[in-house]
């Protein structure tokens, strides 16, 4: 449990956002080229990062949109918060 | 030597207050070469250590745990022990085991404490209730032991829960599975380990991996705090953190770990000697033999290897928990925690080879491996050893997750996920 600072609403309790999981993968451009082993990796694989991880959440609970978030899973500490689209940090 | 534990060694060891009972293991250094490694010293990495030694003749391998032996979730979870699982390949995994356990105190010569205490399964709404007689009979279909019962049986059976039509989420039937039950999770580590290591099993602990050799496609050995392990097999039974030794390897799994949270209470006499699990409305309780109710909350929704959790989450199983049982309304909680877990997105385990040769992972067992592990053990034991799943773990392999070939467990498994 940590406090979340909606880049839209401002500082607000976790309870009021729900995680999205990995940020940045990039939909295929071309779906109907993809082979197996490539829908399998877009899918399903993730890198579940213990450490600095980038992040999708939504304001569910309050302005329903959603950004990027860098986060530190193994201490839950967020290092940084941007909206979509915009360029992530470099870490 | 390993001494046998009987009512002759209690009385021996009784006369001499109990200050001379044999090690249970013991606490060798790492050696330069083992034939096999299995990194994590939980109850399924022993598991499979032992079953590698029993039945495969193994005895040269080795177990590398970060920390302390089931120390981490085999220590943390709530114990609980069934096979009511939809699929037949789950069905076919999950009753293995199920299967050992019922002689298991005996094989170890180590008491696992198993009590087939009976694992009772709520249904809340009609959604609940055709799910539940549906797997009520793929249960029966595979030869697993289940009743559906009416609201009344469900009261006759467990007379505290309140059963009454006007509670928020009334209770309009349930699942009975009378095999099922508990085990003390902590015996069942030290069970494989002392078992494991009279076989001539090495257990490591306080031995971090930090990183995989590799030549080509084929594992040479493990980097550990400890210094260089050279290996051709290495066995991953890392729960949580399986995801972190797959990156030390440049694979990737199809997980994401999260908090589990559980909490128990002061102890009481007994009030409750059955498992009640209710997906609905997420509660889930049962009495420990020392008196203590022992209750698992859900999983956060994000990434996280804090062991901590959300405040909000045990909140939300303890309001479902008062209204089905008013009776614990002043019941105090003594302590609560939680658990990294591995979730894969089809809820089922994988026990697999992998693309790199000699390296093998048994992860993704989520919010619910305990009831798995001696079966787990077993299988991913045959796996390792002939380079080949065994029947029953072939439908848990990596490849499913490029095949299309899921095995849907969202519904049998205890915690939403």
């Amino acid at each position: 449990m940590f406090l979340i600072n909606c880049p839209y609403c401002g500082e607000r309790d976790q309870q009021e956002f729900k995680a999205g999981g990995e940020a940045h993968i990039v939909r295929p451009k071309q779906p109907t080229e993809l082979s197996d082993d490539e829908w399998a990796e877009y899918l399903f694989m993730r890198k579940n990062i213990k450490g600095v991880q980038f992040e999708r959440w939504n304001h569910v609970h309050g302005c329903r949109k959603w950004f990027n978030m860098v986060r530190d899973t193994s201490n839950d500490e967020i290092k940084a918060i941007y909206k979509m689209g915009e360029k992530p940090p470099s870490q | 030597m390993r001494n046998k534990y009987s009512v002759f060694s209690l009385i021996k060891n009784a006369l001499t207050y109990h200050e001379n009972w044999q090690r249970a293991w013991k606490d060798p250094a790492p050696k330069k070469d083992y034939d096999a490694v299995i990194v994590g010293g939980g109850g399924h990495g022993l598991a499979t250590a032992y079953y590698l030694a029993k039945k495969h003749n193994m005895n040269n391998i080795a177990v590398v745990e970060k920390g302390w032996i089931g120390g981490g979730n085999t220590g943390r979870n709530t114990t609980i022990i069934r096979s009511n699982y939809l699929w037949d390949a789950s069905a076919g995994l999950y009753d293995h085991a199920l299967k050992i356990w019922e002689g298991l105190s005996q094989e170890l010569n180590y008491n696992v404490m198993f009590s087939q205490r009976g694992v009772m399964n709520l249904a809340h709404n009609l959604q609940d209730v055709r799910d539940l007689k549906r797997r009520t009979h793929a249960n029966r279909l595979n030869g697993i032991d289940a009743v559906y019962l009416s609201t009344e049986e469900v009261k006759k059976f467990c007379p505290i829960i309140n059963t009454s039509p006007d509670i928020r989420y009334p209770v309009l039937g349930g699942t009975l599975q009378r095999r099922a039950g508990t085990a003390r999770h902590d015996a069942v580590a030290w069970g494989y380990a002392r078992g494991a290591d009279a076989m001539g099993v090495d257990i490591i602990q306080n031995c971090e991996v930090k990183g995989i050799k590799r030549n080509g496609d084929s594992v040479e050995g493990i980097e550990t705090t400890k210094g260089f392990i050279k290996t051709k097999k290495v066995g991953v039974v890392a729960a949580g953190h399986s995801s972190v030794i797959a990156n030390m390897a440049g694979l990737r799994l199809p997980l994401e770990s999260k908090p589990l949270q559980a909490l128990v209470s002061e102890p009481v006499k007994p009030i409750i000697d059955t498992v009640v699990m209710s997906n609905a409305v997420h509660a889930y309780v049962s009495q420990s033999d020392k008196g203590e109710l022992v209750i698992g909350a859900g999983t956060d929704d994000y990434v996280s290897y804090t062991q901590k959790g959300s405040h909000q989450i045990v909140e939300g199983t303890l309001n479902a928990i008062l209204e089905l049982y008013p009776i614990f309304s002043r019941m105090r909680m003594l302590r609560q925690w939680g658990g990294i877990v591995d979730i894969c997105p089809d809820a089922s385990p994988i026990l697999s080879k992998t693309s790199i040769k000699g390296l093998y992972f048994n992860c993704g067992w989520g919010t619910g491996g305990f009831k798995a592990t001696p079966g787990s053990g077993d299988l991913f034991a045959h796996t390792i050893a002939n380079d080949e799943p065994h029947k029953l773990n072939a439908a848990f392999n990596l490849n499913r997750f490029v095949s299309g070939n899921l095995v849907d467990e969202h519904g049998a498994a205890a915690v939403a996920h």
